[in-house]
């Protein structure tokens, strides 16, 4: 398969079993550069077993997944990171003892470096790269609306705040592919307006996200594409008018109707 | 900006260092204040362990990991110094460097395959560890002297300073205790710090940050065991003297209070663990006699209140309040 310079992301035949139960069988999907790719489907359907296997949480039992044409399928967590991708987490994955700045500095982890000798050392090369990383994430703290809560503990924000620091870490970084896995969830409507404005603004800086989300207006609202996930499979892709009227979409969501025309 | 507002700048800036550098003060005029030899020597066995602790605080708040062996790293190192030197005639100061090469690279080889195991299988294979060390030193009559030891170890010196008393000997060990504990500080300021404090909370958020999990963890692990190491060999020039008493599992779990008492991951605060549980046994001869009962009912009381250590579970409880109050204070958005 090759991937032309439009597509930073191919999958192709990705399956994952535990146990005996299929979570995701033969799932095609594709990523344009630039774009929002919404995945959705109802709960079971494989959308954060498909971000997990993604980021490198768990690997998957067959199949290809081509990124900027290279197959990262199977690859450590850590290494997924080096190359580029980044990603949030359904249930927040924040590390709450820590300061909102550092939680975000977090996010430069590769940046940062790590000889375990220059750390000791504090050689000024370090020195100087850390306040340069420190600015960085200072700013994206401002992008997300953060820049007054830097000092606090992480774990003491309320709900809301958090969710924006998670995708603070994510974004810092300025990765190639960003996942999100279920970022409005939990959120009031004030609050998921503003961080679909965040995906937008992002999106405008040229960023590549796969969005995992329930909400389906704010869905419908932000993605380029919307591939559907139902018990495993890909059951529709398309834009979101088109996937908005798919009857198997449909189906999937509301149970089996008789479709009268 | 007036000269007031500028040095008040620096010393925010330099905080870190400024610290170190007055207790460094402070020690260099210890010895004009305490003058009896035997509260010097207490203060010298602190210095000792703070060593010690200061890495297996770093694998146990830190890195997230525990270690029920670390007596067993600190017995190597002093046998090891012990051996090479009074059996050997070896130079004092390669033996200890040699011996802990050796250590590291035995807590590499130990490290790979026990630090995929997690909770409760780390504490037993370390505390293993550290019992077939301890049976060692007792068994190996030749090499080790069997349970009555091994002396003879000479002092060590340096340019022609030899360091046979307690006021000398005060200098060196915590000349190398401020020497870790500034390397402790540098690491836990970088970015490998926060990986290692990440990787503590969430492995596998830590991973997708880039923080490769498994190498942090061993190296952790080693620094550690270097720690242990280099503060037995001090410990076998102090004494001049080791036996297989001062390094069973026992004391291994004595160490680990320390770090809870200090509080996981502060590194100030091990200092503060180190004194208190060093001192208490010498302040009052009930809790000498009562010595292990406290030490437990210690851990207990501190593990169900502050899971996270005694300094720590404070800190981050003043912390949490004062975010609370300015989150409330400001009429947060949410």
């Amino acid at each position: 398969m090759t991937s032309d310079n439009h597509t930073l992301l191919q999958i192709t035949a990705l399956s994952k079993h535990f146990g005996g139960l299929p979570a995701l069988s033969q799932v095609n999907f594709r990523a344009a550069r630039g774009q929002v790719t919404a995945l959705i489907g109802p709960n079971g359907a494989g959308k954060t077993t498909l971000l997990n296997c993604l980021s490198g949480v768990i690997r998957p039992d067959a199949g290809e997944i081509l990124f900027d044409g290279v197959n990262i399928a199977g690859l450590a967590a850590h290494r997924l990171a080096r190359l580029g991708i980044s990603r949030t987490f359904q249930n927040l994955r924040l590390f709450p003892r820590l300061s909102v700045l550092d939680n975000v500095l977090c996010g430069l982890t590769i940046q940062a470096g790590d000889s375990l000798l220059e750390a000791l050392l504090r050689l000024p090369a370090l020195r100087n790269r850390e306040r340069r990383l420190k600015l960085q994430a200072l700013e994206a703290l401002d992008t997300f609306g953060l820049a007054d809560k830097a000092a606090l503990p992480a774990g003491a924000l309320p709900y809301g705040d958090k969710k924006r620091v998670e995708m603070a870490r994510a974004f810092v970084s300025q990765p190639e592919l960003i996942l999100l896995d279920e970022p409005v969830a939990g959120l009031n409507p004030e609050e998921t307006a503003q961080i679909a404005g965040l995906i937008r603004q992002m999106r405008m800086y040229g960023k590549t996200m796969v969005l995992v989300e329930h909400d389906m207006e704010m869905v419908m609202g932000v993605s380029d594409r919307v591939v559907v996930l139902d018990g495993g499979c890909r059951i529709a892709a398309g834009s979101p008018a088109e996937v908005r009227v798919n009857p198997l979409v449909l189906e999937a969501y509301l149970g089996r109707m008789s479709v009268t025309a | 900006m007036g000269t007031w507002g500028k040095s008040k700048l620096f010393a925010l800036r330099h905080r870190t260092g400024l610290a170190v550098w007055v207790l460094a003060v402070i020690l260099l005029g210890t010895p004009l204040v305490i003058t009896n030899p035997y509260n010097l020597g207490i203060l010298n066995l602190i210095g000792l362990y703070v060593i010690v602790v200061l890495g297996l605080n770093l694998f146990i708040g830190y890195a997230g990991q525990i270690s029920l062996g670390h007596a067993g790293f600190f017995g190597l190192g002093a046998y090891g110094s012990a051996v090479l030197t009074a059996t050997y005639n070896f130079p004092a100061w390669p033996a200890m460097a040699l011996t802990a090469v050796v250590m590291a690279l035995l807590a590499l080889a130990l490290g790979v395959p026990t630090l995929r195991l997690s909770g409760h299988y780390l504490a037993m294979a370390t505390l293993g560890f550290n019992y077939v060390v301890h049976a060692i030193f007792v068994q190996w009559d030749q090499v080790t002297g069997g349970p009555s030891g091994l002396s003879g170890i000479p002092p060590l010196s340096l340019c022609g300073l030899t360091f046979d008393s307690d006021i000398k000997f005060h200098y060196l060990v915590w000349t190398a205790a401020l020497l870790a504990l500034t390397l402790c500080l540098n690491l836990v300021r970088s970015g490998v710090g926060r990986g290692l404090a990440a990787l503590a909370q969430d492995e596998v958020a830590a991973a997708t940050m880039g923080v490769n999990v498994q190498r942090a963890k061993v190296l952790v692990f080693v620094l550690s065991a270097v720690f242990a190491s280099v503060a037995g060999s001090l410990y076998a020039h102090y004494f001049g003297y080791v036996n297989p008493v001062p390094f069973s599992i026992f004391k291994s779990l004595d160490l680990v209070i320390m770090v809870v008492v200090g509080g996981m991951g502060s590194i100030w605060g091990t200092l503060f663990g180190v004194g208190l549980i060093t001192i208490m046994p010498h302040l009052l001869d009930f809790f000498e006699t009562y010595m292990d009962i406290i030490h437990g009912l210690i851990l207990v009381v501190i593990l169900l209140f502050l899971p996270q250590g005694f300094i720590t579970g404070l800190v981050d409880l003043i912390k949490i309040r004062l975010a609370r109050r300015r989150l409330a204070g400001s009429g947060s958005e949410s």
